[in-house]
Protein backbone atom coordinates (compact mmCIF):
# COMPACT_ATOMS: atom_id res chain seq x y z
CA UNK A 1 0.00 0.00 0.00
CA UNK A 2 2.64 2.51 1.01
CA UNK A 3 4.54 1.94 -2.24
CA UNK A 4 1.82 3.64 -4.31
CA UNK A 5 2.63 7.12 -5.67
CA UNK A 6 -1.07 7.96 -5.93
CA UNK A 7 -3.87 6.57 -3.82
CA UNK A 8 -7.44 7.72 -4.28
CA UNK A 9 -10.23 6.36 -2.09
CA UNK A 10 -13.93 7.09 -2.48
CA UNK A 11 -13.36 10.49 -4.08
CA UNK A 12 -16.58 12.45 -4.46
CA UNK A 13 -17.11 15.87 -5.97
CA UNK A 14 -20.24 17.84 -6.85
CA UNK A 15 -20.75 21.11 -8.67
CA UNK A 16 -23.98 22.51 -7.27
CA UNK A 17 -26.46 19.67 -7.33
CA UNK A 18 -24.73 17.53 -9.97
CA UNK A 19 -22.36 14.90 -8.69
CA UNK A 20 -19.41 14.71 -11.08
CA UNK A 21 -17.29 12.16 -9.18
CA UNK A 22 -19.20 9.42 -7.37
CA UNK A 23 -16.58 7.54 -5.43
CA UNK A 24 -13.35 7.05 -7.38
CA UNK A 25 -10.75 4.51 -6.21
CA UNK A 26 -7.39 4.39 -7.96
CA UNK A 27 -3.85 3.36 -7.10
CA UNK A 28 -0.82 4.20 -9.21
CA UNK A 29 2.51 2.53 -8.45
CA UNK A 30 5.93 4.08 -9.15
CA UNK A 31 6.89 4.10 -12.82
CA UNK A 32 3.41 3.18 -13.93
CA UNK A 33 1.63 4.87 -16.85
CA UNK A 34 -2.12 4.91 -16.36
CA UNK A 35 -4.33 6.09 -19.22
CA UNK A 36 -7.82 7.26 -18.30
CA UNK A 37 -10.44 6.91 -21.02
CA UNK A 38 -14.06 7.99 -20.87
CA UNK A 39 -16.76 9.97 -22.62
CA UNK A 40 -16.94 13.75 -22.42
CA UNK A 41 -18.33 14.94 -19.10
CA UNK A 42 -17.51 11.71 -17.28
CA UNK A 43 -15.35 13.63 -14.77
CA UNK A 44 -11.84 12.80 -16.01
CA UNK A 45 -10.55 16.38 -15.84
CA UNK A 46 -12.24 16.96 -12.51
CA UNK A 47 -10.53 13.88 -11.07
CA UNK A 48 -7.09 14.99 -12.31
CA UNK A 49 -7.67 18.46 -10.85
CA UNK A 50 -8.65 16.92 -7.52
CA UNK A 51 -5.28 15.14 -7.39
CA UNK A 52 -3.31 18.41 -7.18
CA UNK A 53 -6.14 20.22 -5.42
CA UNK A 54 -7.03 22.63 -8.23
CA UNK A 55 -10.48 21.38 -7.18
CA UNK A 56 -11.26 20.48 -3.58
CA UNK A 57 -12.80 17.10 -2.78
CA UNK A 58 -16.19 16.78 -1.08
CA UNK A 59 -15.50 13.32 0.32
CA UNK A 60 -12.89 10.56 0.23
CA UNK A 61 -9.16 10.99 0.25
CA UNK A 62 -6.25 11.35 -2.17
CA UNK A 63 -2.63 10.92 -1.18
CA UNK A 64 0.42 11.53 -3.34
CA UNK A 65 3.63 9.89 -2.17
CA UNK A 66 1.84 9.00 1.04
CA UNK A 67 0.74 12.54 1.93
CA UNK A 68 -2.51 14.43 1.47
CA UNK A 69 -1.92 17.50 -0.67
CA UNK A 70 -4.34 19.67 1.29
CA UNK A 71 -4.27 18.16 4.77
CA UNK A 72 -2.09 17.12 7.67
CA UNK A 73 -2.94 14.14 9.84
CA UNK A 74 -2.87 15.05 13.53
CA UNK A 75 -4.44 13.01 16.34
CA UNK A 76 -6.13 10.73 13.88
CA UNK A 77 -7.86 13.59 12.08
CA UNK A 78 -7.23 15.52 8.86
CA UNK A 79 -6.49 19.22 9.34
CA UNK A 80 -6.72 21.68 6.43
CA UNK A 81 -3.42 23.27 5.37
CA UNK A 82 -2.78 26.92 4.51
CA UNK A 83 -2.54 27.95 0.82
CA UNK A 84 1.25 28.30 1.08
CA UNK A 85 1.64 24.82 2.55
CA UNK A 86 -0.58 23.41 -0.19
CA UNK A 87 1.59 25.18 -2.77
CA UNK A 88 4.68 23.51 -1.28
CA UNK A 89 3.10 20.05 -1.63
CA UNK A 90 1.96 20.64 -5.19
CA UNK A 91 5.55 20.91 -6.42
CA UNK A 92 5.85 17.12 -6.58
CA UNK A 93 2.91 16.87 -8.97
CA UNK A 94 3.44 18.05 -12.54
CA UNK A 95 0.47 18.94 -14.70
CA UNK A 96 0.14 19.41 -18.44
CA UNK A 97 -2.99 21.17 -19.63
CA UNK A 98 -5.08 20.83 -22.76
CA UNK A 99 -4.55 24.55 -23.54
CA UNK A 100 -0.80 24.43 -22.63
CA UNK A 101 -1.17 27.45 -20.29
CA UNK A 102 2.35 28.65 -21.00
CA UNK A 103 3.13 32.10 -19.64
CA UNK A 104 2.88 34.24 -22.81
CA UNK A 105 5.04 37.10 -21.51
CA UNK A 106 8.00 34.79 -20.86
CA UNK A 107 10.29 33.00 -23.30
CA UNK A 108 10.38 29.20 -23.43
CA UNK A 109 13.42 29.27 -21.14
CA UNK A 110 11.85 31.72 -18.67
CA UNK A 111 8.71 29.58 -18.56
CA UNK A 112 10.80 26.59 -17.50
CA UNK A 113 13.10 28.22 -14.94
CA UNK A 114 10.44 30.30 -13.16
CA UNK A 115 9.22 27.63 -10.74
CA UNK A 116 12.56 25.90 -10.06
CA UNK A 117 13.93 29.29 -8.98
CA UNK A 118 10.83 30.42 -7.07
CA UNK A 119 9.81 27.11 -5.50
CA UNK A 120 12.86 24.85 -5.38
CA UNK A 121 15.23 27.72 -4.64
CA UNK A 122 17.59 26.79 -7.48
CA UNK A 123 20.13 29.33 -8.69
CA UNK A 124 19.45 30.97 -12.04
CA UNK A 125 22.58 29.42 -13.55
CA UNK A 126 21.73 25.89 -12.48
CA UNK A 127 18.05 26.24 -13.48
CA UNK A 128 19.02 27.59 -16.90
CA UNK A 129 21.46 24.75 -17.54
CA UNK A 130 18.82 22.17 -16.70
CA UNK A 131 16.17 23.99 -18.76
CA UNK A 132 18.42 23.96 -21.83
CA UNK A 133 18.84 20.21 -21.34
CA UNK A 134 15.11 19.66 -20.89
CA UNK A 135 14.31 21.63 -24.04
CA UNK A 136 16.75 19.44 -25.95
CA UNK A 137 15.09 16.38 -24.43
CA UNK A 138 11.68 17.40 -25.82
CA UNK A 139 13.25 18.13 -29.19
CA UNK A 140 13.39 21.93 -28.92
CA UNK A 141 17.12 22.60 -28.63
CA UNK A 142 17.91 26.18 -29.60
CA UNK A 143 14.39 27.54 -29.04
CA UNK A 144 15.17 28.96 -25.58
CA UNK A 145 14.46 32.56 -26.58
CA UNK A 146 11.19 31.91 -28.42
CA UNK A 147 7.99 33.32 -26.96
CA UNK A 148 5.05 30.90 -26.85
CA UNK A 149 3.25 32.71 -29.68
CA UNK A 150 6.22 32.11 -31.95
CA UNK A 151 5.92 28.34 -31.48
CA UNK A 152 3.49 25.86 -33.01
CA UNK A 153 0.93 24.19 -30.77
CA UNK A 154 2.94 20.99 -30.63
CA UNK A 155 6.09 22.90 -29.71
CA UNK A 156 4.20 24.87 -27.04
CA UNK A 157 2.91 21.68 -25.49
CA UNK A 158 6.42 20.22 -25.43
CA UNK A 159 7.69 23.38 -23.66
CA UNK A 160 4.84 22.89 -21.16
CA UNK A 161 5.99 19.31 -20.60
CA UNK A 162 9.57 20.49 -20.07
CA UNK A 163 8.29 23.13 -17.64
CA UNK A 164 6.53 20.48 -15.57
CA UNK A 165 9.55 18.15 -15.69
CA UNK A 166 11.83 20.93 -14.41
CA UNK A 167 10.20 20.49 -11.00
CA UNK A 168 11.36 16.84 -10.91
CA UNK A 169 7.82 15.67 -10.16
CA UNK A 170 7.05 12.31 -8.60
CA UNK A 171 3.81 12.17 -10.54
CA UNK A 172 2.80 13.77 -13.85
CA UNK A 173 -0.80 14.48 -14.82
CA UNK A 174 -1.74 15.03 -18.47
CA UNK A 175 -5.23 16.35 -19.26
CA UNK A 176 -5.91 15.72 -22.95
CA UNK A 177 -2.50 17.12 -23.92
CA UNK A 178 -3.12 16.67 -27.66
CA UNK A 179 -6.79 17.66 -27.96
CA UNK A 180 -6.06 21.27 -28.88
CA UNK A 181 -3.52 20.32 -31.56
CA UNK A 182 -3.80 20.02 -35.33
CA UNK A 183 -3.72 16.33 -36.31
CA UNK A 184 -0.24 16.53 -37.82
CA UNK A 185 1.19 17.90 -34.56
CA UNK A 186 -0.28 15.23 -32.27
CA UNK A 187 2.43 12.68 -33.06
CA UNK A 188 5.39 14.75 -31.82
CA UNK A 189 3.76 15.32 -28.41
CA UNK A 190 2.73 11.68 -28.03
CA UNK A 191 6.27 10.58 -28.98
CA UNK A 192 7.68 12.78 -26.20
CA UNK A 193 5.21 11.30 -23.72
CA UNK A 194 6.03 7.73 -24.76
CA UNK A 195 9.69 8.43 -24.16
CA UNK A 196 8.88 9.73 -20.65
CA UNK A 197 6.75 6.67 -19.96
CA UNK A 198 9.49 4.25 -20.90
CA UNK A 199 12.02 6.30 -18.92
CA UNK A 200 10.04 5.34 -15.84
CA UNK A 201 8.09 8.54 -15.06
CA UNK A 202 4.87 7.92 -13.14
CA UNK A 203 2.06 9.33 -15.26
CA UNK A 204 -1.73 9.61 -15.28
CA UNK A 205 -2.86 10.53 -18.79
CA UNK A 206 -6.37 11.52 -19.81
CA UNK A 207 -6.59 11.21 -23.57
CA UNK A 208 -8.76 10.16 -26.49
CA UNK A 209 -5.74 8.74 -28.33
CA UNK A 210 -6.49 5.01 -28.18
CA UNK A 211 -3.24 4.19 -29.99
CA UNK A 212 -1.26 5.92 -27.25
CA UNK A 213 -3.13 3.92 -24.61
CA UNK A 214 -2.36 0.71 -26.47
CA UNK A 215 1.35 1.45 -26.90
CA UNK A 216 2.33 3.32 -23.74
CA UNK A 217 -0.12 2.39 -20.99
CA UNK A 218 0.65 -0.14 -18.28
CA UNK A 219 -2.98 0.12 -17.28
CA UNK A 220 -6.11 1.59 -18.82
CA UNK A 221 -8.92 2.93 -16.66
CA UNK A 222 -12.35 3.49 -18.16
CA UNK A 223 -14.48 6.14 -16.43
CA UNK A 224 -18.12 6.94 -16.99
CA UNK A 225 -20.54 9.15 -15.05
CA UNK A 226 -18.04 9.80 -12.28
CA UNK A 227 -17.14 6.17 -11.65
CA UNK A 228 -14.38 3.78 -12.65
CA UNK A 229 -16.27 1.24 -14.77
CA UNK A 230 -13.37 -1.10 -15.45
CA UNK A 231 -9.60 -1.20 -15.54
CA UNK A 232 -6.84 -3.52 -16.66
CA UNK A 233 -4.10 -3.90 -19.24
CA UNK A 234 -4.67 -2.22 -22.62
CA UNK A 235 -5.40 -5.66 -24.10
CA UNK A 236 -8.05 -6.37 -21.48
CA UNK A 237 -9.85 -3.03 -21.59
CA UNK A 238 -9.44 -1.99 -25.22
CA UNK A 239 -9.53 -5.31 -27.02
CA UNK A 240 -11.75 -7.27 -24.70
CA UNK A 241 -13.94 -4.87 -22.71
CA UNK A 242 -16.25 -6.49 -20.14
CA UNK A 243 -18.79 -3.73 -19.76
CA UNK A 244 -21.42 -2.56 -22.18
CA UNK A 245 -20.55 1.13 -21.54
CA UNK A 246 -16.89 0.51 -22.35
CA UNK A 247 -17.82 -1.28 -25.56
CA UNK A 248 -20.18 1.53 -26.57
CA UNK A 249 -17.47 4.14 -25.96
CA UNK A 250 -14.71 2.23 -27.79
CA UNK A 251 -16.92 1.43 -30.78
CA UNK A 252 -16.68 5.11 -31.71
CA UNK A 253 -12.94 4.78 -32.31
CA UNK A 254 -13.07 1.76 -34.62
CA UNK B 1 -23.02 29.06 -65.45
CA UNK B 2 -20.05 26.77 -65.12
CA UNK B 3 -18.39 28.24 -68.19
CA UNK B 4 -18.50 31.86 -66.95
CA UNK B 5 -16.96 30.81 -63.65
CA UNK B 6 -14.08 29.18 -65.50
CA UNK B 7 -13.74 31.83 -68.18
CA UNK B 8 -13.46 34.89 -65.95
CA UNK B 9 -10.09 34.11 -64.35
CA UNK B 10 -8.74 32.41 -67.45
CA UNK B 11 -9.21 35.63 -69.45
CA UNK B 12 -6.34 37.47 -67.80
CA UNK B 13 -4.03 35.05 -66.04
CA UNK B 14 -1.07 37.26 -66.91
CA UNK B 15 -2.47 40.10 -64.72
CA UNK B 16 -0.83 40.69 -61.38
CA UNK B 17 -2.19 42.52 -58.31
CA UNK B 18 1.23 44.13 -58.00
CA UNK B 19 0.38 46.34 -60.96
CA UNK B 20 -3.23 46.98 -59.98
CA UNK B 21 -4.44 50.60 -60.05
CA UNK B 22 -4.93 52.01 -56.55
CA UNK B 23 -8.32 53.42 -55.58
CA UNK B 24 -8.64 57.20 -55.76
CA UNK B 25 -9.68 59.02 -52.59
CA UNK B 26 -11.31 62.33 -53.65
CA UNK B 27 -13.11 62.79 -50.30
CA UNK B 28 -9.90 62.35 -48.41
CA UNK B 29 -8.25 65.11 -50.42
CA UNK B 30 -11.27 67.43 -50.12
CA UNK B 31 -11.52 67.03 -46.34
CA UNK B 32 -7.78 67.62 -46.04
CA UNK B 33 -8.21 70.86 -47.98
CA UNK B 34 -10.99 72.04 -45.65
CA UNK B 35 -8.83 71.31 -42.62
CA UNK B 36 -5.91 73.19 -44.19
CA UNK B 37 -8.05 76.30 -44.77
CA UNK B 38 -9.22 76.28 -41.14
CA UNK B 39 -5.65 75.76 -39.92
CA UNK B 40 -4.39 78.68 -42.00
CA UNK B 41 -7.11 80.90 -40.54
CA UNK B 42 -6.21 79.81 -37.01
CA UNK B 43 -2.55 80.61 -37.55
CA UNK B 44 -3.44 84.03 -39.00
CA UNK B 45 -5.53 84.80 -35.92
CA UNK B 46 -2.79 83.65 -33.54
CA UNK B 47 -0.27 85.93 -35.23
CA UNK B 48 -2.34 89.04 -35.91
CA UNK B 49 -4.55 89.21 -32.80
CA UNK B 50 -2.65 91.29 -30.23
CA UNK B 51 -4.94 90.15 -27.41
CA UNK B 52 -2.95 86.95 -27.19
CA UNK B 53 -0.06 89.01 -25.91
CA UNK B 54 2.70 86.68 -27.06
CA UNK B 55 5.41 88.92 -25.62
CA UNK B 56 3.75 88.66 -22.20
CA UNK B 57 3.40 84.90 -22.62
CA UNK B 58 7.07 84.57 -23.45
CA UNK B 59 8.10 86.76 -20.53
CA UNK B 60 6.10 84.79 -17.97
CA UNK B 61 6.63 81.29 -19.38
CA UNK B 62 9.89 80.79 -17.51
CA UNK B 63 9.22 83.15 -14.60
CA UNK B 64 10.33 81.70 -11.30
CA UNK B 65 6.89 81.80 -9.65
CA UNK B 66 5.31 79.98 -12.59
CA UNK B 67 7.99 77.29 -12.61
CA UNK B 68 7.55 76.85 -8.86
CA UNK B 69 3.78 76.47 -9.42
CA UNK B 70 4.53 73.88 -12.10
CA UNK B 71 6.71 72.04 -9.58
CA UNK B 72 3.80 71.88 -7.12
CA UNK B 73 1.53 70.60 -9.89
CA UNK B 74 4.00 67.86 -10.87
CA UNK B 75 4.68 66.89 -7.27
CA UNK B 76 0.94 66.62 -6.56
CA UNK B 77 0.46 64.51 -9.69
CA UNK B 78 3.21 62.09 -8.77
CA UNK B 79 2.28 61.72 -5.10
CA UNK B 80 -1.46 61.43 -5.79
CA UNK B 81 -0.87 58.87 -8.56
CA UNK B 82 1.45 56.78 -6.39
CA UNK B 83 -1.18 56.74 -3.63
CA UNK B 84 -3.85 56.02 -6.24
CA UNK B 85 -2.00 53.10 -7.83
CA UNK B 86 -1.02 51.45 -4.53
CA UNK B 87 -4.51 51.92 -3.15
CA UNK B 88 -6.01 50.77 -6.44
CA UNK B 89 -4.06 47.49 -6.46
CA UNK B 90 -5.01 46.83 -2.82
CA UNK B 91 -8.68 47.63 -3.44
CA UNK B 92 -8.74 45.52 -6.62
CA UNK B 93 -7.26 42.52 -4.80
CA UNK B 94 -9.87 43.02 -2.04
CA UNK B 95 -12.61 43.25 -4.65
CA UNK B 96 -11.80 39.81 -6.07
CA UNK B 97 -10.82 38.17 -2.77
CA UNK B 98 -12.72 35.27 -1.27
CA UNK B 99 -13.48 37.28 1.88
CA UNK B 100 -16.97 38.82 1.50
CA UNK B 101 -16.30 41.53 4.09
CA UNK B 102 -13.20 42.76 2.22
CA UNK B 103 -15.13 42.61 -1.06
CA UNK B 104 -17.97 44.80 0.16
CA UNK B 105 -15.70 47.20 2.05
CA UNK B 106 -13.72 47.81 -1.15
CA UNK B 107 -16.97 48.12 -3.10
CA UNK B 108 -18.28 50.70 -0.65
CA UNK B 109 -15.08 52.74 -0.88
CA UNK B 110 -15.19 52.77 -4.67
CA UNK B 111 -18.90 53.64 -4.63
CA UNK B 112 -18.32 56.63 -2.37
CA UNK B 113 -15.22 58.11 -3.98
CA UNK B 114 -16.41 57.70 -7.54
CA UNK B 115 -19.88 58.89 -6.68
CA UNK B 116 -18.94 62.32 -5.28
CA UNK B 117 -17.17 65.16 -7.10
CA UNK B 118 -13.41 65.41 -6.58
CA UNK B 119 -13.81 69.12 -5.94
CA UNK B 120 -16.18 68.44 -3.04
CA UNK B 121 -13.81 65.83 -1.61
CA UNK B 122 -10.95 68.33 -1.74
CA UNK B 123 -12.89 71.02 0.09
CA UNK B 124 -14.07 68.39 2.55
CA UNK B 125 -10.53 67.35 3.51
CA UNK B 126 -9.54 71.01 3.69
CA UNK B 127 -12.30 71.59 6.23
CA UNK B 128 -11.85 68.30 8.08
CA UNK B 129 -11.23 70.14 11.35
CA UNK B 130 -14.86 71.30 11.38
CA UNK B 131 -15.87 67.62 11.57
CA UNK B 132 -13.02 66.18 13.65
CA UNK B 133 -11.23 68.93 15.61
CA UNK B 134 -8.74 66.44 17.01
CA UNK B 135 -7.18 63.32 15.49
CA UNK B 136 -6.25 60.62 18.01
CA UNK B 137 -3.76 57.81 17.63
CA UNK B 138 -4.34 54.84 19.92
CA UNK B 139 -6.19 51.56 20.28
CA UNK B 140 -9.70 51.61 18.80
CA UNK B 141 -12.22 52.14 21.63
CA UNK B 142 -9.21 51.99 24.00
CA UNK B 143 -6.53 54.32 25.32
CA UNK B 144 -5.25 57.25 23.22
CA UNK B 145 -1.50 57.60 22.79
CA UNK B 146 -1.21 60.98 21.10
CA UNK B 147 -3.65 63.51 19.84
CA UNK B 148 -3.06 66.25 17.26
CA UNK B 149 -4.99 69.29 16.28
CA UNK B 150 -6.55 68.58 12.85
CA UNK B 151 -5.86 72.08 11.60
CA UNK B 152 -2.12 71.81 12.14
CA UNK B 153 -1.94 68.31 10.66
CA UNK B 154 -4.09 68.82 7.57
CA UNK B 155 -2.27 71.55 5.70
CA UNK B 156 -3.64 72.59 2.29
CA UNK B 157 -0.95 70.38 0.76
CA UNK B 158 -1.99 67.31 2.74
CA UNK B 159 -5.66 68.00 2.02
CA UNK B 160 -4.83 68.14 -1.69
CA UNK B 161 -2.81 64.92 -1.56
CA UNK B 162 -5.52 63.09 0.37
CA UNK B 163 -8.35 64.44 -1.78
CA UNK B 164 -6.68 63.62 -5.10
CA UNK B 165 -5.00 60.36 -4.02
CA UNK B 166 -7.94 58.71 -2.27
CA UNK B 167 -10.21 59.64 -5.14
CA UNK B 168 -7.73 58.29 -7.68
CA UNK B 169 -7.51 55.00 -5.75
CA UNK B 170 -11.17 54.33 -6.49
CA UNK B 171 -10.69 54.75 -10.25
CA UNK B 172 -7.43 52.80 -10.32
CA UNK B 173 -9.10 49.96 -8.42
CA UNK B 174 -11.57 49.46 -11.24
CA UNK B 175 -8.83 49.65 -13.87
CA UNK B 176 -6.63 47.14 -12.03
CA UNK B 177 -9.57 44.81 -11.38
CA UNK B 178 -10.47 44.85 -15.07
CA UNK B 179 -6.85 44.01 -15.93
CA UNK B 180 -6.68 41.14 -13.45
CA UNK B 181 -9.93 39.65 -14.73
CA UNK B 182 -8.71 39.82 -18.32
CA UNK B 183 -5.95 37.28 -17.62
CA UNK B 184 -6.94 33.71 -18.50
CA UNK B 185 -7.68 31.71 -15.31
CA UNK B 186 -5.52 28.92 -16.79
CA UNK B 187 -2.48 31.10 -16.06
CA UNK B 188 -3.15 31.06 -12.32
CA UNK B 189 -3.77 27.29 -12.45
CA UNK B 190 -0.50 26.70 -14.30
CA UNK B 191 1.31 28.62 -11.57
CA UNK B 192 -0.51 26.71 -8.83
CA UNK B 193 0.25 23.38 -10.47
CA UNK B 194 3.95 24.31 -10.41
CA UNK B 195 3.74 24.84 -6.65
CA UNK B 196 4.05 28.63 -6.75
CA UNK B 197 2.63 30.70 -3.90
CA UNK B 198 -0.32 32.97 -4.61
CA UNK B 199 1.70 36.13 -3.98
CA UNK B 200 4.36 35.01 -6.45
CA UNK B 201 1.73 34.03 -9.03
CA UNK B 202 0.20 37.49 -8.70
CA UNK B 203 3.54 39.27 -9.01
CA UNK B 204 5.21 37.23 -11.74
CA UNK B 205 2.35 35.86 -13.82
CA UNK B 206 -0.96 37.68 -13.38
CA UNK B 207 0.13 41.32 -12.91
CA UNK B 208 2.64 41.43 -15.80
CA UNK B 209 -0.07 40.17 -18.14
CA UNK B 210 -2.72 42.41 -16.63
CA UNK B 211 -0.37 45.36 -17.21
CA UNK B 212 -1.14 45.29 -20.92
CA UNK B 213 -4.72 46.17 -20.01
CA UNK B 214 -3.84 48.42 -17.06
CA UNK B 215 -1.20 50.69 -18.62
CA UNK B 216 -3.23 52.45 -21.35
CA UNK B 217 -6.12 53.58 -19.09
CA UNK B 218 -3.60 54.44 -16.35
CA UNK B 219 -1.83 56.71 -18.82
CA UNK B 220 -5.17 58.43 -19.27
CA UNK B 221 -5.51 58.73 -15.51
CA UNK B 222 -2.08 60.33 -15.15
CA UNK B 223 -2.92 62.87 -17.82
CA UNK B 224 -6.28 63.55 -16.15
CA UNK B 225 -4.49 63.90 -12.85
CA UNK B 226 -2.08 66.52 -14.20
CA UNK B 227 -5.09 68.60 -15.07
CA UNK B 228 -7.17 67.63 -12.03
CA UNK B 229 -4.49 69.11 -9.79
CA UNK B 230 -5.73 72.50 -11.02
CA UNK B 231 -8.69 71.93 -8.69
CA UNK B 232 -6.44 72.56 -5.70
CA UNK B 233 -6.42 76.26 -6.52
CA UNK B 234 -9.76 76.39 -4.64
CA UNK B 235 -7.96 75.52 -1.40
CA UNK B 236 -5.33 78.20 -2.04
CA UNK B 237 -2.48 75.85 -2.84
CA UNK B 238 -0.10 77.63 -5.22
CA UNK B 239 -0.01 75.19 -8.09
CA UNK B 240 0.48 76.27 -11.70
CA UNK B 241 -3.05 77.59 -12.18
CA UNK B 242 -3.30 79.32 -8.77
CA UNK B 243 0.04 81.05 -9.37
CA UNK B 244 -1.11 82.29 -12.77
CA UNK B 245 -4.40 83.46 -11.30
CA UNK B 246 -2.70 85.46 -8.61
CA UNK B 247 -0.51 87.08 -11.27
CA UNK B 248 -3.35 88.12 -13.58
CA UNK B 249 -5.39 89.32 -10.64
CA UNK B 250 -2.64 91.92 -10.25
CA UNK B 251 -1.73 92.59 -13.90
CA UNK B 252 -5.09 91.85 -15.62
CA UNK B 253 -3.22 89.96 -18.37
CA UNK B 254 -5.71 87.12 -18.08
CA UNK B 255 -5.48 85.57 -21.55
CA UNK B 256 -1.66 85.56 -21.82
CA UNK B 257 -1.36 84.00 -18.37
CA UNK B 258 -3.90 81.29 -19.24
CA UNK B 259 -1.92 80.59 -22.39
CA UNK B 260 1.21 80.19 -20.27
CA UNK B 261 -0.71 77.69 -18.15
CA UNK B 262 -1.98 75.80 -21.20
CA UNK B 263 1.47 75.61 -22.78
CA UNK B 264 2.93 74.09 -19.64
CA UNK B 265 0.11 71.56 -19.26
CA UNK B 266 0.52 70.60 -22.93
CA UNK B 267 4.27 70.19 -22.51
CA UNK B 268 3.84 67.91 -19.50
CA UNK B 269 1.09 65.78 -21.06
CA UNK B 270 3.14 65.41 -24.27
CA UNK B 271 6.08 64.03 -22.32
CA UNK B 272 3.74 61.65 -20.51
CA UNK B 273 2.33 60.47 -23.82
CA UNK B 274 5.81 59.49 -25.02
CA UNK B 275 6.61 57.75 -21.73
CA UNK B 276 3.35 55.82 -21.91
CA UNK B 277 4.07 54.52 -25.40
CA UNK B 278 7.42 53.16 -24.23
CA UNK B 279 5.86 51.46 -21.20
CA UNK B 280 3.19 49.88 -23.40
CA UNK B 281 5.85 48.43 -25.67
CA UNK B 282 7.61 46.94 -22.68
CA UNK B 283 4.53 45.09 -21.44
CA UNK B 284 3.64 43.84 -24.91
CA UNK B 285 6.49 41.34 -24.98
CA UNK B 286 5.30 38.11 -26.53
CA UNK B 287 1.97 39.60 -27.57
CA UNK B 288 0.58 39.19 -31.04
CA UNK B 289 -0.12 42.89 -31.55
CA UNK B 290 2.64 45.41 -31.06
CA UNK B 291 1.70 48.56 -29.19
CA UNK B 292 1.29 51.60 -31.44
CA UNK B 293 4.51 53.51 -31.89
CA UNK B 294 4.64 57.07 -30.62
CA UNK B 295 5.05 58.39 -34.17
CA UNK B 296 1.97 56.62 -35.49
CA UNK B 297 -0.15 59.75 -35.26
CA UNK B 298 2.03 61.28 -37.99
CA UNK B 299 1.25 58.51 -40.48
CA UNK B 300 -1.11 59.40 -43.28
CA UNK B 301 -1.86 55.84 -44.30
CA UNK B 302 -2.86 53.74 -41.31
CA UNK B 303 -0.42 50.87 -40.73
CA UNK B 304 -1.55 47.58 -42.20
CA UNK B 305 -4.36 49.12 -44.23
CA UNK B 306 -4.72 47.99 -47.81
CA UNK B 307 -5.63 51.45 -49.09
N1 LIG C 1 -16.14 24.44 -12.37
C1 LIG C 1 -17.24 23.76 -12.72
N2 LIG C 1 -18.47 24.20 -12.37
C2 LIG C 1 -19.57 23.52 -12.70
N3 LIG C 1 -19.58 22.37 -13.40
C3 LIG C 1 -18.40 21.87 -13.77
C4 LIG C 1 -17.17 22.53 -13.46
N4 LIG C 1 -16.14 21.80 -13.96
C5 LIG C 1 -16.72 20.74 -14.57
N5 LIG C 1 -18.07 20.76 -14.45
C6 LIG C 1 -19.00 19.74 -14.95
O1 LIG C 1 -18.57 18.50 -14.48
C7 LIG C 1 -18.77 17.51 -15.46
C8 LIG C 1 -17.49 16.73 -15.66
O2 LIG C 1 -16.55 17.60 -16.24
P1 LIG C 1 -15.08 17.16 -16.63
O3 LIG C 1 -14.43 18.35 -17.24
O4 LIG C 1 -14.42 16.55 -15.46
O5 LIG C 1 -15.34 16.04 -17.71
P2 LIG C 1 -14.32 15.33 -18.69
O6 LIG C 1 -14.51 13.88 -18.48
O7 LIG C 1 -12.97 15.89 -18.50
O8 LIG C 1 -14.87 15.71 -20.11
P3 LIG C 1 -14.08 16.13 -21.45
O9 LIG C 1 -13.68 14.86 -22.12
O10 LIG C 1 -15.11 16.89 -22.23
O11 LIG C 1 -12.92 16.98 -21.05
C9 LIG C 1 -19.28 18.18 -16.70
O12 LIG C 1 -20.68 17.98 -16.78
C10 LIG C 1 -18.96 19.63 -16.46
O13 LIG C 1 -19.94 20.43 -17.04
MG1 LIG D 1 -11.65 17.15 -19.65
Amino acid sequence: MSTAVLQARGVRKSFGHTEVLSGIDLDVTPGETVVVLGPSGSGKSTFLRCINLLESLDAGRITVDGRDVGYDVRNGRLHELSPNEIARRRKDIGMVFQQFNLFPHMTALENIIEAPIAVLGEGRREATERAVGLLAEVGLAGREKAYPRQLSGGQQQRVAIARALAMRPKLMLFDEPTSALDPELVGEVLATMKRLASAGLTMVVVTHEISFAREAADRVVFMDAGQVVEQGTPEQVIDNPQHERTRAFLSRFL
Amino acid sequence: MATTVQDAPAAGLELDVRNAAHRKHPWRWLSALVVLVFAAQLVKMLVTNDNFGWDVVWAWLRAESIVRGLGITLMLTVVAMVIGVVLGVLLAVCRISANPLLRSAAGLYIWFFRGTPTLVQLIFFYNLSALLPKLNIGIPFGPVFTSVDTNTLITPLLAAILGLGLNEGAYMAEIVRGGLLSVDPGQREAGQALGMKNSRIMKRIILPQAMRFIVPPTGNQVISMVKATALVSVIALSDLLYTAQSIYNRTFETIPMLIVVCLWYLAVTSVLYVVQSFIERHYNRGARHQAPSFWDFLRIRPKGSAA
